[in-house]
């Protein structure tokens, strides 16, 4: 509202646009830039109005990001004058999340229709809620996919006619009719929860009452609120305004009842959480990514690739043995890759890597022919025993019984858990195929496997120094037996 | 001094002919027009006098930049 002197004893008082709202619409194509894509007699529109009167009454703007979503609003950004993302169909809960924690200080808004939230965003909605993110959800019900063209939506009344129900929607095909609030209350977390109307000018007053709450708590730093704004689409539900209201008032705020269903806004705190830190700095703390460090690529066509498949189960450290050689093979300048195979279980499923060096780009990291085979139990030898080439080797634990080669190929059994358990830690069997590895083929330094343990192992010192001495115990066993 | 009277403006080249404000102006003073705005569409218009600037056309109008009700306040 403006003021105005008029006379000494008046004053002009102006209800228009508030500023929250562009004063021209600009956008791409043809048509008037001042008036909204929206049919006539639509909701959007009021609400927008609403939503932006209060921005400007609660001080919010500069703090404000609007989620624009898929529907009749997908161009919301086109009104709202504040910061905007528009989302993919659903997700505007998983994107208010990322950025009220991203921007602690931001008031976020979540705009979505029927379709987008209480279908295809059902669950990241009551997640979202449940987490109790600081989000402001307004939540339209209209009862109709509008933008698509008037089919039914989960909150389609029943006997409601629409282009997918055309005889009327019938709940023992269709079901019946969400009552998002209700759902919503169930939670223990959200803060806000009403249903209001745009059915005529008193719900009107009343929709802009639950928005300024329900921006205050996002002002406040309070939590999640959600309103569900009882909205008329005369074009999809072919009706004018006057049957379009009795519609609203009569049957939609009939089957949705009007009502506060919880506002704790007073008894809440604000939410208090750690400044988020997204620095390239932290993310390297966290990730344990140190930049300093860079590999030089060292191209050496005489390096042929050369294939090493480690098999077991998991648990056995398969995975991270693959992992260390490619990592010491990183450390030396080679070209690597490291291609693991498991399926759904953490212990006791069938697991392997593949891991190929190379001194040149590698062409796939499948491998079928086996230079060398590091088994660590005995399904593992009958699976893969036939890829190894005949100059190839197999290295098994000694601990496998009836080992049953059927190919002509050099194969040694390895004490790995005996030396492992030398060591004091039964864990490290896998690392000891890798000392016997540093002394059969020296493409690979030891010095190279040292630092890839250091690597792979950091900030783990007792695991480092473990893991180092069963690679000498391991590679002086080597010398000596083979 | 007397106080003037509220009244609404209506940016008819803005209006889609909705009648929402018509329904909602609770003394019936809004009316359409016979001829067309530039988009095509009858508009609403204001008879002319009566007006309590009560803001219902406002509050009811879904295009944002097609209704301002000005009204006057007794200064504190």
């Amino acid at each position: 509202m403006d003021n105005e002197n008029i006379n000494d004893d008046f004053e002009l008082k102006i209800l228009k646009n508030p500023d929250s709202i562009y004063d021209n619409f600009s956008r791409k194509g043809e048509g008037k830039q001042s008036v909204t894509h929206y049919c006539g007699g639509c909701g959007h529109g009021i609400l927008h109005k609403l939503i932006g009167e209060v921005m400007d009454e609660l001080e919010i703007q500069k703090r404000s990001v609007m989620i624009s979503p898929v529907g009749c609003a997908v161009f919301a950004y086109y009104y709202f004058n504040c910061g905007n993302v528009q989302s993919a169909h659903g997700r505007a809960p998983a994107v208010g999340t990322g950025l009220s924690r991203a921007e602690d200080n931001a008031v976020v808004m979540s705009y979505q229709g029927d379709g987008d939230l209480a279908s295809i965003g059902l669950n990241e909605t009551l997640q979202a809620g449940n987490r109790g993110e600081k989000i402001a959800v307004f939540f339209v019900n209209n009862t109709v996919y509008g933008m698509t063209g008037g089919q039914m939506a989960p909150t389609t009344l029943v006997g409601e006619v629409t282009t997918t129900s055309q005889t009327g929607r019938d709940p023992n095909y269709a079901g019946y009719p969400i009552h998002m609030c209700e759902l919503i209350n169930n939670l223990k977390a959200p803060v806000f929860i009403e249903r209001v109307s745009l059915s005529n000018p008193m719900n009107i007053r009343k929709a802009k009452k639950a928005i300024e709450k329900s921006l205050r708590i996002q002002k406040e730093g309070k939590g999640y609120s959600f309103i569900e704004v009882l909205a008329p689409c005369p074009t999809n539900l072919k009706m004018d305004s006057e049957e379009i209201q009795e519609f609203v008032e009569k049957e939609l705020e009939k089957e949705y009842p009007l009502a506060c269903f919880r506002d704790r806004s007073s008894e809440v705190e604000s939410i208090k959480r750690p400044d988020s830190n997204f620095s390239k700095e932290k993310l390297d703390e966290i990730f344990n990514i140190n930049r300093g460090i860079s590999f030089k690529l060292i191209d050496d066509d005489s390096i042929k690739p050369f294939s090493i498949k480690i098999a077991g189960f998991g648990g056995q450290g398969v995975l991270s043995a693959g992992l260390t050689i490619a990592q010491a093979a990183c450390n030396e300048g080679k070209h690597v890759s490291w291609y693991p195979s498991y399926g759904p279980e953490q212990r006791g499923g069938t697991s392997n890597c593949s891991v190929v060096i190379s001194g040149k780009a590698i062409g796939t990291p499948v491998v079928e022919d086996i230079d060398v085979l590091i088994a660590l139990n005995n399904s593992s030898i009958k699976k893969f025993s036939d890829d190894v080439k005949e100059d190839g080797i197999i290295l098994y634990d000694s601990h496998i019984d009836d080992v049953n080669i059927n190919k002509n190929v050099k194969s040694i059994p390895i004490p790995a858990v005996k030396i492992a358990e030398e060591n004091g830690n039964i864990k490290t069997a896998n690392t000891v195929f890798l000392g016997v590895l540093s002394e059969l083929n020296k493409i690979i330094s030891k010095d190279a496997y040292i630092e890839s343990i250091k690597d792979i192992f950091a900030g783990k010192e007792k695991v480092i120094d473990t893991n180092i001495s069963v690679l000498d115990s391991a590679s002086k066993w080597t010398r000596e037996n083979i | 001094m007397k106080k003037p009277s509220p009244f609404p403006i209506i940016h008819k080249n803005e209006c889609k002919a909705c009648k929402r404000c018509i329904i909602a102006c609770p003394l019936n003073l809004l009316e359409l027009s016979e001829d067309l705005n530039e988009n095509g569409y009858q508009y609403v218009k204001y008879k002319g006098e009566g007006c309590t600037g009560c803001g219902n056309c406002y509050y009811s109008c879904p295009e944002p930049l097609a209704i301002e009700v000005h009204t006057y306040k007794r200064k504190k």
